[in-house]
Formats: structure tokens, sequence, C-alpha cells
């Protein structure tokens, strides 16, 4: 690790101005992906802005019909969330899946979204259940959120304040973990929402997508039969040595089955 | 026998410190003064080094220096050794180049040692070494081992021209072909091997502590055998005599065998220290393990087995080609040899086996001994083969390993071993009952009615343990003797110290050793303090691999026990004023035959130590050191079975039983051997299903260099396993014991593919990932397009 300024504001206010104020700073919320890289001189930041003591960022709470879980909440704090049990099973359930214990007690969800690992569990929930991302100076839709391989449409002094999840009728989330790190080599979330039905794939592509023809199959019949013959080609799927694009396709249909059958379809 | 000696299920001892942060590693050794060292490593995997320009390294804030090849020439540095000679068939002795301590010409693998910054902090010592100009012309890298010794290869050697390190044999070929020649039935296979990365809890570390005074240097070192290391380090690599160089393997967590080899870093620091004249530290990172750890395994075997009509076996045949990595190292020749070879008998009465081991050289990390070291490689070959000629045949399994079995003991196997004792039915039996195997063919149909594919595979192993006598492994080229030393030091109060020269890195030495001198000598075990680890403390020692510590370090022990015995009833005699012939010793007593006139071995002790009217000739003190040669290796064997599920829509393997009933000999205490035996089946499953070290074919890059993408085993892969134990004593330790560190991780691989095979109905090679597995079903056609 090289040497570097550490910051640990009280608002998000300080926090963005100390990342002006810095030549090449970088936010940390959980440091679950930048410490790694600090410790392995990949990254090198002149600062490191803290986000650790900003109570706005914190809490799970229920808006109007939204669950809205702040940006430095942990993993942990979601699965374990009764709020969030009861209204989004699914979400705190995908949440309860990521890492391990410990990444699950210093992971956040802003931390992970602003990320944006293409094998990260929390895309296929933001867009899977349609969220909105919070940020100090706008909200973002999902679909226009993550942009691209570990890109997405934050500007670069931008924070991230809150995630808000339209409650869903239904959700399912299933996962097939990369055996190694149990990060999703597919991960698909189905949700019937007011907007209809949604299906997000994630692990499977260099980012987070979504499956029309799912959508619409299910659509006209929310059962795991609706979506096993629907597949997505294998051109343009992520490969590595755990799982080819051919593997993948075909998990996408597996898991999106029974993501349906978590959803009670 | 005491309630807490030898057959108890004592406490490990040594849990409280390890436990409650306690534990004293080798990065946990600081000394005044220390300085800290970073390794430059080679990002390629094979350079020729054009130049070093430390100029702008060594200027830099707080580094004391930039050592390199040249250094070590100059210093005048031997390389590391091959401890063990092999011939090829045609009589020539094997191409084993020194392995230098810095690389000098060439660098062989990614994360091969060239330099070594030495700094006041790690931090200054780990930026010196991001500055450190090296220039390197790449060459075309030798990764893939089966184009090793293809005409147009690299040459990781310059003058080694088809990368072949020798091309063995054992057995006899025109019997063995004779029997293929004549047999009703042959089962042919092509078997990988796959290569493990052996991961240690406990990173690799050194600290070289000079001291100009006494011009020793003293070595902390994560070892799994000091004093070898100390014989290499200095008889080889020449940096000091035996006398001046102390090593200490304090707490070690975890060696699994690549802990054996002595590595470049811990002469590194030992060097830089005696240079500096300051200690010097060096702990590696993770990813140090993962690039410059000793590997293991790594065989690409064509197998055959030869069966008459009543499903006999008559003979079995193997090809390997065995990767030795960038270097030889200290046991590497050996392993695809003399610990392998003359396994391939298994447990079977086989008249004639022939084997070829060619190994050769590829630009990847060295690759030595790990967890029963070429053991489970002859199993596997062994146990795969049986099984597959079984349902080639159509015979049972169970039947046909029974039908083949060594029944008469000692049995001179084809391939030099000779089979002390054993008895191969009981633990098969006694595994088909803890297993249900009649209950199989149910279990098999409920899962079918869930949509599961269910599988069953057995592997009856046996291994060759204690390693082992001095006149044996010398007549096949080994550098050492392999007997064990130990010292039992009474105090005058009545406690004891035992020095052992074996080490324990998580075997439990210190319960264990400490259960056989209560029952031997009548001390309480908490009164038994075991020393280990240290060349000062303990006389001699050869350390741990090859479960030798207790049939080999524990009979060395033994050995002083009956010494301190000896030596007690002289001073009984005196003390009793009666002849010594007369004094009989029993549990911790010894005693006037046919009196009750009696002195307890404390008492003994005391006056050992304060001999105010000891008789001329009676030599006052109460201590006793013996060194044990074993008679013969020893040959744990057992049966596992394992039964899996597999999702058919995923390929995801599921064990959903293991079973696991071993012949141990004499056990000391049957919570560590459990305690072993999961930790074994544990390792054997990970390389079943999940470990595989996977170098990049083109770039010669370790693509699985970190826990990201290397599968290390996990409590939810593993079942709750049902274990057994068949006794037959072994008649070649006084202990009558046989080992059991290694056994699980030999057996199991078997067991396991055995198990993935019968379910899904096709062969695989290890790992057998859920893709292989899906892809297998779906060109069966039998995996289901989706639920």
């Amino acid at each position: 690790m090289h040497a570097f300024e550490y910051h640990k504001p009280s608002s998000v206010a300080d926090a963005v101005a100390a990342l002006g104020k810095s030549e090449d700073g970088k936010l940390i919320a959980g440091g679950q992906t930048l410490i790694p890289t600090l410790k392995q001189r990949l990254a090198m930041p002149s600062d490191v802005v803290d986000l650790r003591a900003i109570a706005e960022l914190k809490g799970i709470r229920e808006d109007g019909g939204a669950i809205v879980v702040g940006a430095m909440t942990t993993h942990a704090e979601v699965a374990e969330s009764d709020l969030v049990k009861q209204a989004i099973p699914a979400l705190a359930a995908l949440a309860e899946g990521i890492g391990d214990p410990q990444v699950r007690h210093r992971g956040t969800i802003g931390g992970s979204i602003a990320n944006n690992d293409p094998a990260a569990d929390y895309p296929g929930a933001v867009v899977g259940l349609g969220a909105t991302v919070h940020t100090d100076k706008r909200t973002i839709a999902a679909d226009d959120f993550f942009t691209g391989m570990f890109e997405t449409a934050l500007a670069e002094d931008e924070v991230i304040t809150a995630v808000s999840f339209p409650k869903p009728e239904a959700a399912g989330y299933a996962k097939f973990p990369n055996p190694a790190s149990r990060y999703a080599l597919v991960g698909v979330m189905v949700a019937k929402t007011g907007g209809g039905v949604r299906v997000a794939v994630t692990g499977a592509g260099p980012c987070v997508f979504r499956v029309p023809e799912m959508e619409s199959a299910l659509s006209g019949g929310f059962s795991a039969d609706a979506v096993g013959s629907v597949k997505v080609p294998a051109d343009g799927l992520n490969t590595d040595i755990h799982a080819s694009a051919d593997y993948r396709s075909h998990l996408i249909t597996v898991m999106a089955k029974r993501a349906v059958k978590a959803a009670g379809g | 026998m005491a309630p807490e000696g030898i057959g108890a299920r004592l406490q490990r001892k040594e849990d409280k410190r390890f436990l409650t942060g306690k534990g004293r590693y080798t990065d946990d050794v600081n000394r005044a003064g220390q300085t800290f060292a970073v390794v430059v490593r080679s990002p390629h995997p094979h350079a020729r080094i054009k130049g070093i320009d430390a100029a702008g390294a060594e200027a830099m804030p707080g580094v004391l220096a930039v050592l390199t090849g040249a250094e070590a020439k100059a210093d005048g540095l031997g390389g590391l050794p091959a401890g063990w000679m092999i011939h090829s068939r045609d009589g020539s002795p094997m191409n084993a180049p020194v392995h230098p301590i810095l690389a000098d010409d060439k660098a062989r693998y990614v994360g091969d040692p060239v330099a070594l910054v030495v700094a006041e902090t790690y931090a200054q010592a780990k930026d010196a070494a991001d500055a450190l100009m090296v220039d390197y012309e790449e060459l075309p890298a030798n990764v893939a081992l089966d184009k090793a010794t293809a005409a147009d290869t690299p040459k990781v050697f310059d003058d080694i021209a088809d990368n072949r390190c020798f091309d063995w044999e054992l057995g006899d070929k025109a019997a063995t072909e004779k029997a293929f020649s004549e047999a009703a039935h042959v089962t042919t296979m092509d078997i990988v091997n796959n290569r493990l990365i052996p991961n240690a809890i406990e990173p690799r570390a050194a600290l070289g502590d000079y001291d100009s005074g006494t011009d020793v240097i003293t070595l902390y070192t994560t070892s799994q055998n000091p004093h070898v290391a100390r014989l290499v380090i200095s008889a080889f690599v020449g940096l000091a005599p035996e006398h001046k160089l102390h090593i200490i393997a304090p707490d070690v967590g975890g060696g699994f065998g690549s802990k054996i080899y002595v590595y470049n870093e811990e002469v590194l620091c030992a060097w830089a220290s005696k240079r500096l004249k300051r200690p010097v530290k060096w702990t590696a990172e993770r990813t140090e393990s993962f690039l410059a750890d000793a590997h293991g395994r790594d065989h690409v075997t064509k197998a055959e087995l030869a069966l008459d009509q009543a499903g006999k076996i008559t003979g079995l045949r193997v090809h390997t080609l065995a990767n030795l990595g960038g270097y030889p190292s200290l046991f590497s020749t050996a392993v695809p040899t003399y610990l392998y070879a003359t396994l391939l008998s298994g447990q079977y009465a086989i008249p004639a086996i022939y084997a070829n081991v060619e190994a050769v050289y590829t630009n990847t990390a060295p690759v030595d001994a790990y967890r029963g070291a070429g053991r489970p490689e002859a199993t596997y070959v062994v146990e795969r083969l049986v099984e597959t000629a079984a349902r080639e045949t159509g015979a049972d399994p169970a039947e046909l390993r029974r039908k083949n079995f060594v029944r008469e003991f000692p049995y001179q196997t084809p391939v030099i071993m000779t089979y002390d004792v054993g008895d191969y039915e009981a633990s098969l039996d006694a595994a088909l009952k803890l297993g249900d195997y009649a209950g199989f063919a149910e279990r098999r149909k409920e899962s079918e009615a869930r949509g599961k594919l269910r599988g069953i595979g057995f592997s009856n192993y046996i291994e060759a343990c204690g390693i082992a006598p001095s006149a044996a492994v010398g007549s096949l080229g080994a550098g050492v003797g392999l007997w064990e030393s130990a010292s039992i030091r009474f105090n005058a109060t009545g406690n004891v110290y035992v020095y052992t020269g074996s080490h324990s890195h998580g075997q439990g030495h210190e319960t264990t050793f400490a259960q056989l001198v209560q029952s031997w000598l009548g001390i309480p075990e908490d009164q038994v303090e075991v020393i280990h680890g240290d060349t000062e403390k303990t006389p001699m020692g050869m350390g741990t691999y090859g479960s030798r510590s207790l049939a080999v370090g524990g009979s060395a022990i033994y050995r002083a026990a009956e010494k301190i015995i000896e030596k007690g009833k002289k001073i009984a005699a005196h003390l009793l004023e009666a002849s010594e012939g007369d004094i009989e010793f029993k549990d911790g007593k010894f005693t006037v035959a046919g009196t009750d006139k009696a002195k307890t071995i404390q008492e003994i002790a005391f006056a050992a130590y304060v001999p105010h009217n000891f008789p001329p000739g009676l030599e006052p003190g109460l201590e006793e050191n013996a060194f044990y040669d074993p008679l013969n290796f020893t040959f744990p064997a057992g049966c596992q079975i394992c039964e899996v599920e597999v999702d058919p829509d995923t390929g995801v393997v599921e064990i959903v039983n293991f079973t696991a009933v071993d012949d141990f000999g004499t056990v000391i205490n049957p919570m560590i051997v459990e305690g072993q035996v999961h930790g074994g089946i544990a390792q054997g499953v990970g390389q079943a299903l999940l470990e595989g070290c996977v170098y990049d074919l083109e770039s010669g890059q370790l693509v699985t260099g970190s826990y990201m993408d290397y599968c290390m085993p996990r409590a939810d892969n593993l079942p709750s396993f049902r274990l057994g134990f068949t006794t037959t004593e072994n008649p070649s330790n006084p202990l009558g014991v046989k080992g059991c560190g290694e056994a699980g991780a030999i057996a199991a691989p078997a067991a396991v593919m055995n198990a993935v095979t019968d379910a899904i109905g096709a062969d695989i090679q290890m790992p057998a990932t859920p893709e292989k597995i899906w892809r297998a079903l779906a060109a069966r056609g039998t995996a289901h397009a989706a639920e």
C-alpha cells in the first residue's frame, strides 16, 4: 500500500469538498474492493475519503411504497432487516448470499453499486426490482445507472446517498456462485412489479442486463415453465476459467426458473 | 491403560495458545534492529536476465541492500539441491541442475526470485523493489506439460535438450507385456492428476539474525524440518558450518509438505543478515504463496489394467509424465518415482507391474511433496482403474476388489515394497456396513425421484508411511538417512521434557507424545513438555512428512523411555538395596519383585539429581537420548466410500455420504486421528471437485493466483464424515502404529471421482467442475435442457 491522505468527514458536503480538493482522491465505503487493490498497489490514490462517519448515509426506512436503504448500509444489515425481510424478502436473501460474514459486515450497498463489478449481486437487485439510486445531486433510474463494466452514470464527484426499492408484488433471486470467490457466475432477479415483470441478470455479462423475452413470457403467465424455453444467446457473455459463455447462457435459464419459483411462480 | 495415556481422546494441549491468539509464528518474532526484505520476482515465465540496475533502488530512502545473483556468486553461495538421485532407464543419472538462490542467467517461472531488497521498513523495501530495474529478454515459454519434451518446445535449461530430468522405469516390462497379451479384459484410461497449490494458512516467512560476536546465524523459519534445513543451508549452500547455524521453526501454521523444501527466501534472509549484521525479515504475501510455494501433483498418465476371465488382475502398466516445474527441488525427484510407482500394487495381488515415468521441467513453479506426495497419484491410478474395470466387466466394485486383495503377509509386491501386515477385507466390510452399501440402490431411486443423479465410488488405498528405513531409501537414491531422534529429560521435581526431531505444524504432537510418556513412564501428561523445532534444543532430527512422526519419532521416544527405565532401575536398586535384576517397572513405580518395596519414578528422578550417597559408577541425572531407524515403511490402508448427488441442471455435485474406515495400527489419540482424517478428506475433495492450478498456456502467467480463482474446499462443500477404524498392529515398530496424516488426501480423490463418474455415466478429469459435468451430461444427452 502506498501512503495517502486519509479523511473522515461527517457530512456528504464535507466528503465532496475533501474529494474536490484532492489531486486524485477516492471515496471509500466498506472497502471490500478498494482495500485489496490498495494493498496490491493497483490503486494509488492521493487521498482516501472515508464515508463511514456520515450518519445520513446509514439505515433502512420505509417511504411510501418503497424501502429506502442508505448507501452506507452493510449487506448484513439489509439481510437482517425485519423491514426488508417483510417487504422484499428476495432482497434480504440476496444480501445474505453476498461473500462471507466478514464481507457482509463491511461491504455496503452504495460501495457495491458504485463499483459495479460485473459479478456483484446488488446490480441484479437494483435493476431487477426497478430501484432508484439517490445521489447528492439527483436521482437516477436503475436502468440508467449501470453503464458498463465497472462503469456507472455517477459523476466523479457524485456521492450515492440511498437506493429506494419499490415494493414488488413478488420477487425472487437465484444465484449460481463462483465456487472460489462466491461472486455470481450467474445471478437472476425476477420481480413482478406495478410496472410489469422485470428480469435482471448479473454475473453473466460485462454488466447487469435485462431479458425482455423472459419478461414478456412471464407477463403472459408467471411460472417457471414460462422462462424454461427462453435462452439468452452466449454471444457477448463472459468466459473465464470457471464458466464458458455457453454454460453461463444455460445457467441463466436455470437460475431464472429458480428465481421465478422463489418468487412463488 | 492409564485413562489419559494411549487411546484417550485427550484435548489438544497446544490448542489453548492457538485458539487464544498466543501462538508464536515466525512473523511474530521481532529482533532489535530488524530490517525488512522484499523479494523481486520475475514477471515472466522465461526470460534471460541481461542486467540489473540497482543504483536507483539503492539510493531510495531506507534502503540497506539490493542483492542479486551476482552477489550470491561473489559470496560463493551454492544452490538448493535435489535430495534424491534418480537414474534413467539407460543408467544415466538424472539431469538436475543446481537451483540458484537468485536467478542469475535466466528466470524460469513467474515468481522466480531475481533480487532481494532490504530496507529499514517494509514499505521502503517495497518501494525500492518496485523501482528496481531488471532488463529482461523475454523468451518463449514451455508451459504445457504434454508438450514439454517436443523438439520445438523452449528449453528451461539451455543444456537439457528435451527438458527431461529423467526417464525412469520400475517393474518387469516383459512379464507385464505378457500379462496384457494374455488378458481376457484390458481397461485403459487417460488420467490427469491436477496440479495443486498447497495454501497453508500461515504464509512462509523467514527471519535471519546474525550475531557477529559468536558468528552464529539464527534463522527463524516456517519449516517442517529445521535440522534438514540446517544441513542443506550448510552443506549445499555453504552459507555457514552447521555449528554456526541455528534454525528455529517456531509455531508453524500448516505445511502439507510445502514447508519441507528449503526455499530461496530462507537462505536469502540468513545471508542478508550476515552481510548487513542486522536481523532481516521476510514474510510472504499471499500472492507470493500462490506463485512460489512448491506446488503439488501434476501428472499426466496412461494407465492400463489387465484381468483374466475370472476377474483376477493379472497386470498393471502406466506411463506417467510428471511435471517438476522450473527447477528440481528437495524431494521432487522421489515423489513421482519411489513414492509413486512403488505403490501401484495397491491392496491387490498383481503378478506383473510396469511403470515408466518421465519427469520434465517446465516454466512453472517448482513441484514438490504435497500431502501424500506420489501416493495419492498412485492410489488415484489404481482405484480409478479397478472401479472402471468393474464397470466394464459388469462386476460389483467391492467384490472385484475383494477377489484381488492381498491376503497373506508379508507380501512382496513386484514394485519393491514388502507389505508387513494388513486386513483389507476387514476395512472393506466395515465400510460397506458403515456406509450402508446395501441400501444404495434404494437411495439412488429416491434421488432419481427428486431429479438428481446419485453415484457411489470406492477407494481402497494403501500408502507407504513412516518414512523410512535409511538403508532402504539409501539404496534407492536418497541423499540422507530417515531416522529420528528423541531425548527425555527428567527434572529433579519429577516433571519431564521430551525433545523430538519431529516437527508439529498442526499435528498435535505436544499432546500425542505426552500421552505416550504418560503410558510408558507414568508421568501425567500435563507434566510432560514436548519441545521441538529448534536445532539447539533437540539434538538431531529429520522432521515431519510422510506420516512419520509417530511411527519413527514416537519410536525414538520409546527407545529413550526404555533407556530411562533401565537407568531408573539402577538407581532404584541402589535406593532399595536390591539387585538391579530384581527391579520391575510398572505404572510409574520401581518395585523389588515380590515385595512391596517401591520408589516412584519421581523419587528416582529426585535422587538422580541429589545423589548424596550414590556409589561409584552410578551416574547422576535422569536424561536419555535415542535414535530410531525403522525396520520397514508402514502400510496404512483402508476403504473410503463416497456417495454423491449431481444436479443435472447445473452439474453441481453434492457429497451426500462419505465413509472412511482406516487401519492405522494402534491409535494413540482417536480425536486427533479423526481430525487428521477429516482434514485429509477435505483436501482430497478439494482436489477432486474444486482445486486446480491453471497457468495460461500462452503467457505462462498463473491464472489461479488468488482465492478469487483458486477454489479451496469449505465447510459447505463437505458432509459429516462417517469414520471407523480396523486394526492390525504394525509389527515393524515398537508402538504398533502406522501413521494417519496423509490417508484422507491419498484416498479421497479416487472415491469422489468414482462416485461422480458413476452418477454421470461418463469419465472426466479432476477437478470435476460443474461445467465439465454439465458438458459430459450434455454429450450423453442426459442433461436437462432446463428443469
